[in-house]
């Protein structure tokens, strides 16, 4: 399933995950959210993480873009084992799209700002150009550039959250369940446009979701999560051929048909 | 198309054309949504006619606010050159009126600027960073909140010397602390919401968040605080001057003037309430204004 098999060319898997824990709080209020997850995510490929909510898929991405700071283990983007503390040039290479448009813009910012301060941020010089080049490029047309996010619908804001994540040009892109706070002819408008950037621009997802269908038609492997662990690691094609050999991940299989 | 459009058409268009245009659009429809509350407009143009009322004292005041005459002390309302009547050292009360207005807007505006700025410092560097900071600037605000709001502003005063200005630090000196509070309950919601994250993600530093991304949200609720705190900040300013640690006497302070007629308010009883209803009418202001700037401010009423 890895598009850039290791034998072929000498580009190192795009993330390893090995061993990793992530927790909360201290001592007696600890909660282990993670617990023990590995995986690798090679160049190019899109990987899902499913699970019911609360399993802690959503806090592996937090732990990867450093949100999370509480963990153990070891995580490896392309090739660079991460410390604690994130570098600027980490974000240009990992991003991430949250889960509800709502609440991931600023209310107080225009869709220019937004995007203005970010290339801003990563030390374009042009801008302008950027700006208008990344609203083409997720369907958005130059009328949303300066409108505020009160004035957009959640497809639209959903949009320019893409948008924002796609301008320091990174490889890897984190997708924290993109559609699920959209309605059903939105998301699949989202997915097609997900879908497409990743053709277009070869990035390499990493997209968590509890929809079962989301990341079958998304996705080219996937890891099924349960109370913070992994319980199976499995391709779509295995997925649809019900093979899951876990009896939880038969379960979720049996639940979405 | 351009050559048809009218101001209003440029101004109210939904796909601005420049990020000026997009500014000037927005506080168009700020101001068209500020002016169709009724309540905040009055308020608004009281407040305008202080200002010009404070600017124009010296054309439009009748008499000298400090030349006394004692053959006409305690004049009534309605008296010929008089029309508010004079007080006990037969001083023109309009005439004083209208030059404590400057000293009114003095208080006001210094206050205004001290207070709620410090507050805003303090509050959300409290509130982002967390942990020891928050813990220090959050104690010593708790130490000024519990401190009797006059006896320190007494303290100050005695320390420095009374005086209007001194009176203003004082007052500003005990008025941050609930600034602070509202900041730091406002940044403690905003800083784990999703978009300080994504710009967190984009790797934004503390200072940069905290100053374009956190004060724009405080910001407005701290100016809705402050216009409902104005009135509060006069009487302070006169409860300050009534000790004889505020305005000095000759000047003609609303606070002061009201502490004077007190003698004579059974049986001369404008004296006391001519400067009486003058506070009320700029607190009345401020309070209706900042009502409707509420309605304005509040992002999430936005729409």
């Amino acid at each position: 399933m890895v598009r850039c098999p290791k034998r072929e060319c000498p580009i190192v898997n795009m993330l390893e995950i090995d061993n990793l824990n992530v927790w909360f709080g201290k001592h007696r209020d600890r909660v282990d959210a993670v617990k023990g997850a590995s995986f690798i995510i090679g160049q190019g490929e899109s990987f899902g993480l499913v699970g019911e909510s609360g399993s802690g898929k959503s806090t592996i991405l937090r732990a990867i873009t450093g949100l999370a700071p509480l963990w153990s283990g070891r995580m490896i983007v392309e090739g660079q084992p991460l410390d604690h503390q994130r570098r600027k040039t980490f974000f240009k290479t990992v991003q991430m799209v949250f889960q509800d448009p709502y609440a991931s813009l600023h209310p107080r910012h225009s869709v220019d700002q937004v995007l203005g301060e970010t290339l801003h941020l990563h030390g374009f010089s042009d801008i302008d150009a950027r700006v208008v080049k990344l609203l083409d490029d997720v369907g958005l047309g130059q009328k949303f550039r300066f409108r505020y996010p009160h004035q957009l619908s959640g497809g639209q804001r959903q949009r320019v959250a893409i948008a924002r994540a796609l301008a320091p040009e990174p490889h890897l892109l984190l997708l924290d369940e993109p559609t699920s706070a959209l309605d059903v002819s939105v998301q699949a408008e989202i997915l097609n446009l997900l879908a497409d950037l990743r053709a277009s621009r070869g990035l390499t997802y990493l997209m968590v979701s509890h929809d079962l269908s989301v990341v079958g038609h998304m996705c080219d492997r996937l890891a099924v999560m349960k109370d913070g662990e992994i319980v199976e690691v499995l391709t779509v094609d295995a997925l649809r051929a019900t093979k899951a050999s876990h009896p939880y991940s038969q379960h979720l299989l049996e639940a979405s048909l | 198309m351009a050559e048809t459009q009218t101001l209003r058409q440029w101004l109210l268009t939904d796909t601005p054309s420049s990020r000026r245009h997009a500014k000037l659009s927005a506080l168009y429809q700020g101001w068209l949504s500020f002016r169709a509350n009724t309540m905040a407009m009055i308020g608004l143009w009281i407040l305008v006619v202080l200002v010009l009322v404070a600017i124009a004292a010296p054309l439009i005041a009748p008499h000298d606010p400090f030349v006394q005459s004692l053959g006409d002390r305690l004049a009534p309302l309605g008296t010929e050159g008089h029309v508010l009547g004079t007080d006990s050292l037969g001083r023109d009360i309009l005439s004083r009126l209208i030059y404590g207005a400057r000293i009114t807007l003095y208080i006001v505006a210094l206050v205004a600027l001290i207070a709620p700025v410090a507050g805003l410092l303090v509050g959300t560097v409290a509130g982002y960073v967390g942990g020891w900071t928050d813990t220090v600037l959050m104690r010593i605000t708790d130490i000024f909140l519990a401190f009797p709001r006059l006896v320190l502003a007494l303290a100050f005063v005695a320390a420095l010397g009374a005086g209007i200005e001194n009176a203003v630090l004082a007052i500003s000196l005990t008025a941050w602390p609930p600034y602070a509070r509202i900041a730091r309950a406002e940044t403690l919601t905003i800083r784990t919401s999703d978009y300080i994250s994504a710009i967190k993600l984009q790797g934004a530093g503390p200072l940069r968040i905290i100053t374009k991304h956190i004060w724009p949200l405080c910001i407005s609720s701290l100016i809705v605080r402050v216009t409902l705190d104005m009135a509060g900040i006069i009487l302070a300013a006169a409860g300050l001057g009534f000790l004889g640690l505020g305005a000095q006497p000759p000047s003609p302070e609303w606070g002061a003037m009201i502490s004077e007629g007190r003698r004579f308010i059974l049986d001369h009883w404008w004296v006391a309430t001519m400067p009486g209803l003058a506070i009320f009418t700029v607190s009345l202001a401020f309070n209706l204004l900042g009502d409707g700037l509420r309605d304005v401010l509040d992002p999430k009423a936005g729409e």
